[in-house]
């Protein structure tokens, strides 16, 4: 069914004639009279490939799993040889006798294509279109947006700016007059909330009038709110949310990634830079904390914490999110239904989207702190002491190699073999968490947390004296882990083994003793007692009230640790016996591998377990933290460590704590790279062909000398050579400014997608923009300045009537601000905005019956107070399942998938919340005593004021006298008592007002109903 | 520039237009069922094209059997074997293994699946002259076999609550999707004057699904769901700030109003006028929904056959009788949520406990709605995400997620009355026939309020987006 939006659409109201034609007598006959003057200049990409994509592609196109009678439609040579049948396609010498035109015109169910079952009956109109195509030769062209831009030749007068030359021959052609420019206050206001997202001052309104336009542009280009502005409408691409979606919905720390995206436009990072940090920031030489950030971009995805998930399944619904998201923020195609099918449109095979794919799926889901750069030079600092102290136990012990090399011996010799266990079953009592079993034994404990885990082996003849677990860590679990704590951290109450010998049905439980571990904490109770945590002793006492864990401490808590038991009674057992450990958790493990032994009472090195695990390297082919581990391990054993373990102690104590983390990328190691299996039907358990990293063939190609791997495919999504890059993101631009892009569809540059009216201008100014260095603020410059930008909204003109949309741009930009934009305005227009750059989301107050709907209440919920509360809109809390009531209404995305395009609507909802929300009643009550203060002390003057305020212009004689009425007959109803004024400038009948000198509540009382009205205006919400 | 006579007469003209295309029975229904049955491609282009009144009714493509939807959707996924699918062979073989076969290439989300078989928890017996089998703890749906028709062969795809609640929804487990009553909306437009075209009434707690369980997805933001809230204001932000009372209030809204046109005779740009009639309806909302939240006028009777004890008291009970009202008032699509049936453990005391919340006013709602002859174009649908498995989860009195087989109740416009469909296999197991997967369902709900599933598109980002996606048949055996 057509858009009901486009209803109105110009092309159908201002053809009515034809549609009534339709309507009434039911034929395509008469639209085809309707069309007829149009059909002379057939224009292959205009209108043929639109229909070939709609009426053939789907059986005839790209996919080859899907063709039908061996016929391609959307390449020449392949339509003019034709199908299996033999018969020509497209008869170039005997038109009417192409198939082609025969299979459309057909009466004949069984012969008529597509066949009536499609529903897609191709109109006269198009068969007009094929035959006059056919008739000058069926020529083909590459569809516009799959080969490289270029500048063409400005069509205009020699005069005018780029732009200008080609948007006014363009109506020059069509013989429409351009509006007339737009005042200067007009102009101000425009171009205010379009580069900072918030109107001017009445000051500063005043200042830009005395300035040039230009100068204007340039300070707010450089004001820092250009980058809450600008950054926002990239938040919504990269669905920036502070809540992981799903049911349980709960708070992940990911804002240092919204002031990344604030700060990248601040400094007008080039776009291809922009692009290659969030992609593969991660894999930069040396990469800064800052690119490890930026690859929040593609964590940015939902994530299922739901009981009972097989992650692995969520996990694949991650990665085609975020090759959706890559697909519509920066190549401008859509790649889902490459997902499950080769794309019966564009040209992505499903091959190829398993191959986009693989470039991304070969990264762990790494959580990370993030320091300040005080921080980061205090870390560095504890690292050179350390270091020095290192240095000192060398001085004391010249032959210190010699001696690690014994002492490495002395290790290894008292080390006993361990086998390490398969296990078939894996699970949780509750259910709740499924683990798996890696190659290597290890198990991976994701989804849900649970609190009690069980794994099930079935052995050969063994015996077995003593259990072994290893915690590990994991760079997909917090900090890598061990544990899953917030911190990283782990802890284990509880491990049980039983046996089960074949033909037995009942398991039988054996003692544990003698638990040894690497490290465990000092014993500490809870506060009110009745529980202990420390000692590895706790693993085996029987009781689930006291818990064992290895914490060492900020900087050094996430490293592997490891603990042995020993059976009471060894024991023999036969082939086919069973083997059961239970494991019971405070903090769930995330990593963690066990294994078996039968050596005679086995037990656990009071060493480091990393530095055990480094000592075990062959050959002491150690990486350099490997032998720092190593060192300082056999350090700590040395007689005189007392001399420096308190400066130790004393250093690690300093390290700093970080204030929040991020979610990122981080590439597994090319020892253990994941192959990505092509998915049938895209579905995540049906994995087939093991599919290499690649790009889509029929694109540029990918970079010479760049490595093919994800910071490569970052490097070919942006390089100059690609066909989508600059324009997809200058369309973008185009459309934050002009309400609709150059192309409408701004996620969407494949053969289905409308051809641009001002193709050429979007080439000219992509390629313009690479030219300029990928600078965001360059190309904005250079639209603002355009008389195509500069020209009023105002008035109806001819194009008002043929062009409601403003397509071809006779006139000036006006349509609704964004959600946030009409937020901030009130803030800003009654003085409560609190200008405050980055930090940790704010929390906006929401009806109790709000929080009241969410399946887990989110108890964190305090809306914030004084002046953080009015924070920018941008650095508002956003839970996914919640979306926020005020910026949802006004069509704000909530961030499950993204988004290049909001709608704009008008619902009585949105009026609402204007007229009473919270933050807007609280902004109408200041914005009233904000008129009082500066605005002078008549009527007229405050209207002046409250007007120049939100609508950066002085009222009209008809205006004033309309609010002059409404402020009468309210000081009328407030004096008559029917109405009262501390309750309505205040919302507390006992509150006085924060009354300037010489008014009264009634003044603030009779200005905050005014307010009200005036933070309402259609005008004040609405970029003229 | 244009006089100021010039642009009167020019938006005069434009009004004039947009008057004939609403009043000549060729309004934007007409047009866009048209264009929708020529499957005119060139305007289907989504845009953010303005539209005076996006929720104007329309007519479908064909002559519908049902008008408007009542979705009682029960989250959490009730226990079919224990309401509505009785299954004498799995209460004989109650704690056996169930046959390894049967398991093959099967998933439980909590459970092994090879545990014990758990045999159904309450006694069945039959009703109304269909002789539907219904569980002894559904004596108040008995009462209305012989008008709902029992689909005991539900399938999906989905086995955690949140993705299969938007499967549900939205025909796909993933988020971003329209829901059922926003292409409801969408297609069909609202009748409600003073009322949002598709609302949404929640009892017990906030579901898995959260909002985007009945989103608008990326069809137009008026399409989505609107909640009508069970404490303070029954619509985000209805009242008036404290102070401002009924006429300052008017007033205030004539002033903004006046301002408004003023704009509208310099800009000439039609949202300013779609703006002015959304302040409007805002303001009627502000009567009209306090109006129907308002039970005063409900007789006692009535409120008794509902089961409602306190008519301020927010419930389950009081939602279906709010829909009722709803309906009555031209709402198009009304939703309940009620999550409460995760009977992981807990199975017998749960399921009885949400029977007594939830079997009264159900069937009271489907009797209420037919005595006021507007059950025959209003269709009820009753019904969870998935089932639960006929093995036990935990010690002897839970079940877990099950997506193979599950039961829901449908009544009214165009729904077979006294009627079961499909069956399963003797342990409640599999499909044994009929199967009815969501999309043949969603493909049948659409096909009664007069759509062919495979024409209600909506194009976004290049692709006709449906329902139903590529899949859907009707299910005949359940039409009228």
């Amino acid at each position: 069914m057509l858009g009901v939006n486009s209803l109105l659409h110009c092309r159908l109201i201002h053809r009515f004639t034809a549609l009534i034609a339709i309507l009434a007598i039911g034929t395509h006959v008469m639209i085809v009279h309707a069309h007829q003057e149009s059909q002379n200049n057939v224009d292959y990409q205009r209108d043929i490939a639109p229909l070939l994509a709609e009426h053939c592609s789907h059986c005839h196109g790209v996919d080859e799993a899907s063709r039908q009678g061996g016929l391609r439609l959307d390449k020449r040579e392949d339509a003019l040889r034709g199908g299996d049948s033999g018969a020509r396609a497209i008869a170039l010498d005997d038109v009417d006798n192409s198939e082609i035109l025969k299979r459309v015109l057909s009466n004949d169910p069984d012969i008529v294509m597509p066949p009536p079952s499609e529903k897609k009956p191709v109109s006269a109109e198009g068969v007009a279109k094929l035959r006059d195509w056919i008739r000058s030769g069926a020529p083909y062209d590459t569809h516009w947006s799959f080969t490289p831009p270029a500048k063409k030749n400005l069509p205009g007068l020699p005069e005018e700016k780029p732009i200008d030359s080609f948007v006014h021959h363009q109506l020059r052609v069509k013989n429409w007059s351009p509006a007339p420019r737009a005042t200067k206050e007009e102009l101000i206001r425009r171009v205010y909330l379009d580069l900072i997202g918030l109107p001017p001052s009445p000051e500063e309104l005043a200042e830009a009038v005395e300035a040039s336009f230009e100068q204007t542009v340039d300070k707010l280009l450089q004001s820092e709110r250009f980058g809450e502005k600008w950054g926002r409408l990239w938040l919504d691409l990269a669905r920036y949310s502070d809540t992981n979606g799903y049911e349980k919905d709960l708070q992940r720390e990911q804002w240092k990634y919204r002031d990344w995206v604030i700060d990248a436009f601040n400094k007008d990072m080039p776009y291809d830079r922009f692009v290659i940090e969030q992609i593969a920031g991660d894999m930069l030489p040396n990469a800064t904390q800052s690119q490890i950030i930026a690859t929040g971009f593609l964590r940015n995805s939902m994530i299922n914490e739901e009981g009972a998930i097989v992650p692995e399944q969520f996990r694949m619904v991650e990665m085609f999110d975020r090759i959706d998201c890559v697909g519509k923020s920066i190549l401008g195609l859509t790649t889902q239904c490459a997902q499950c099918h080769t794309h019966k449109f564009d040209p992505i095979t499903h091959h190829e989207y398993f191959g986009m794919f693989a470039y991304l799926n070969n990264s762990y889901e790494a959580q990370s702190w993030v320091y300040t750069d005080e921080q980061k030079k205090e870390i560095t600092t504890i690292h050179e002491e350390l270091s020095k102290v290192d240095s000192l136990v060398r001085e004391k012990h010249p032959q210190w190699k010699t001696e690690i090399d014994r002492w490495r011996e002395e290790f290894l010799g008292k080390e006993v073999a361990w086998s390490f266990p398969q296990f078939h079953q894996l699970e949780s009592i509750s259910g709740l968490n499924h683990p798996t079993q890696e190659p290597d034994g290890s198990i991976l404990m994701k989804g849900h947390t649970s609190s009690d885990i069980f794994f099930v082996s079935k052995l050969g003849p063994q015996k077995i004296t003593g259990l072994r677990i290893e915690l590990l860590t994991h760079l997909d679990f917090p900090h890598a882990g061990p544990g899953r704590s917030k911190t990283g951290t782990w802890g284990i109450t509880e491990i049980e083994l039983f046996t089960k010998r074949p033909g037995e049905k009942d398991w039988v439980k054996h003692k544990l003793v003698s638990p040894t571990s690497d490290f465990s904490n000092q014993d500490t109770k809870s506060a009110d007692g009745k529980k202990s945590t420390g000692p590895v002793t706790y693993l085996v006492d029987g009781t689930d009230d006291t818990t064992w864990t290895a914490d060492r401490g900020v900087g050094k808590r996430n490293q592997p640790s490891l603990a042995v038991m020993r059976l009471e009674s060894p024991i023999e057992l036969p082939e086919g016996a069973e083997v059961k450990i239970a494991m019971r958790m405070t903090d769930m493990v995330g990593c963690c591998r066990w294994s078996l032994t039968d050596a005679n009472e086995p037990s656990a090195a009071p060493i480091d377990y990393a530095a055990q695990l480094a000592l075990q390297v062959k050959d002491r082919e150690w990486t350099e933290s490997e032998a720092t581990e190593v060192f300082r391990a056999w350090a700590k054993g040395l007689p005189e460590w007392s001399d420096f373990s308190a400066k130790v102690d004393e250093l690690w104590k300093k390290h700093p704590v970080a204030a929040t983390s991020i979610l990122h990328l981080h590439e597994r190691p090319a020892r253990d790279p994941r192959i990505t299996k092509l998915l049938d039907r895209g579905n995540w358990d049906q994995p087939t062909d093991a599919i290499e990293p690649h790009v889509p063939a029929a694109f540029h190609p990918f970079p010479k000398g760049e490595p093919n791997n994800r910071l490569g495919f970052a490097k070919w999504l942006v390089s100059p050579d690609s066909p989508f890059a600059a324009r997809v993101a200058v369309n973008r631009v185009w459309q934050a400014l002009f309400g609709e892009g150059l192309l409408e569809t701004p996620d969407d540059f494949g053969v289905r997608a409308p051809l641009p009216e001002n193709r050429d201008l979007l080439d000219w100014l992509s390629v313009d923009f690479m030219e300029n260095g990928w600078s965001h603020k360059k190309l904005i410059r250079q639209i603002v300045l355009s008389e195509t930008y500069q020209r009023t909204s105002k008035g109806l003109g001819p194009s008002r009537d043929e062009d409601p949309r403003n397509r071809w741009l006779a006139r000036g930009p006006r349509f609704r601000a964004d959600a946030e934009v009409v937020r901030d305005i009130a803030l800003c227009v009654s003085g409560l905005l609190h200008h405050k750059m980055g930090g940790p989301s704010v929390i906006p107050p929401v009806p109790q019956s709000v929080l009241d709907y969410n399946y887990t209440y989110p108890s964190y919920w305090k809306a914030a107070e004084g002046p953080e509360r009015y924070r920018r809109t941008v650095y508002g809390f956003r839970k996914r399942s919640m979306p926020d009531p005020v910026t949802s209404s006004l069509d704000a995305p909530n961030g499950d998938l993204s988004c290049a395009r909001r709608v704009r609507s008008n619902t009585p909802l949105a009026a609402l919340t204007g007229l009473n929300e919270t933050i807007f009643v609280e902004a109408a009550r200041a914005l009233a005593l904000r008129v009082l203060r500066e605005g002078g002390e008549s009527d007229q003057q405050r209207i002046d004021r409250v007007f120049l305020l939100c609508l950066s212009r002085l009222p009209t004689q008809d205006e004033s006298r309309v609010v002059q009425n409404l402020l009468d007959s309210q000081r009328k109803r407030l004096a008559e008592g029917w109405i009262n004024a501390k309750e309505i400038a205040t919302g507390d009948a006992a509150l006085a007002p924060d009354l300037p000198p010489k008014t009264t509540p009634q003044d603030a009382a009779a200005w905050t109903v005014v307010s009200r009205v005036l933070l309402n205006l259609d005008e004040t919400i609405t970029k003229n | 520039m244009m006089s100021n006579e010039s642009i009167r007469e020019t938006h005069a003209k434009w009004l004039r237009r947009r008057w004939f295309l609403r009043e000549c029975g060729v309004g934007l229904g007409g047009i866009a069922a048209t264009s929708l049955m020529l499957g005119d491609s060139a305007v289907a282009t989504p845009s953010t094209e303005k539209s005076p009144n996006p929720l104007a009714p329309r007519a479908p493509h064909y002559a519908a059997k049902a008008k408007r939807v009542i979705y009682i959707f029960q989250a959490g996924a009730p226990s079919h074997l224990d309401l509505f699918d009785y299954k004498p062979e799995l209460a004989k073989r109650n704690g056996q293994l169930p046959p390894a076969e049967l398991l093959q290439g099967y998933r439980a989300a909590f459970i092994n699946p090879n545990s014990a078989l758990l045999g159904p928890k309450f006694s069945f017996a039959k009703h109304g002259s269909c002789g539907m089998e219904l569980s002894e703890v559904l004596p108040y749906t008995a009462k209305i076999a012989d008008d709902i028709c029992l689909i005991r062969s539900m399938q999906t795809d989905a086995v955690n609550h949140a993705p299969a609640q938007i499967m549900m929804n939205t025909g796909s487990q993933q988020f971003g999707r329209p829901s059922f009553g926003a292409w409801t909306l969408y297609g069909l437009g609202s009748e409600a004057k003073d009322l949002p075209g598709f609302v949404v009434l929640t009892s017990a707690k906030g579901t898995s699904g959260g909002a985007s369980n009945y989103g608008c997805g990326f069809l137009p933001t008026v399409y989505g769901g609107i909640p009508l809230r069970n404490a303070g204001d029954p619509v985000l932000y209805l009242s008036n700030p404290k102070g401002i009372d009924q006429e300052t209030q008017r007033a205030s809204l004539d002033t903004l109003q006046q301002l408004n046109q003023m704009s509208l005779q310099q800009f000439g740009d039609p949202e300013i006028e779609a703006r002015i009639q959304s302040y409007e309806l805002a303001y009627r909302l502000q009567s009209s929904a306090p109006e129907l939240m308002d039970l005063q006028s409900e007789s006692a009777a009535t409120l008794e056959r509902y089961g409602i004890k306190d008519a301020s008291k927010a419930n389950f009970a009081r939602n279906c009788l709010l829909a009722r009202r709803l309906v009555e008032r031209g709402v198009r699509f009304v939703q309940l949520f009620h999550e409460a049936w995760d009977q992981h453990g807990g199975l017998t005391a749960g399921v009885k406990q949400n029977a007594l919340d939830t079997d009264q006013a159900s069937a009271a709602l489907v009797q209420d709605l037919k005595e006021r002859g507007l059950l025959e174009d209003t269709i009820v649908i009753w019904g969870g995400e998935f089932g639960r498995t006929p093995m036990v989860q935990g010690g002897n009195d839970g079940r877990d997620h099950h997506n193979r087989s599950f039961s829901m109740w449908l009544a009214g416009g165009g729904i077979k009355p006294g009627c079961v469909y499909g069956t399963t296999d003797d342990l409640g197991f599999n499909v044994a026939e009929n199967p009815v997967h969501v999309h043949d369902l969603n493909a049948t709900l659409l096909h009664l309020l007069g759509f062919d599933h495979t024409k209600l598109i909506y194009r976004f980002q290049g692709r006709d987006y449906r329902l139903t996606d590529v899949h859907g048949n009707i299910v005949k055996g359940i039409v009228s």
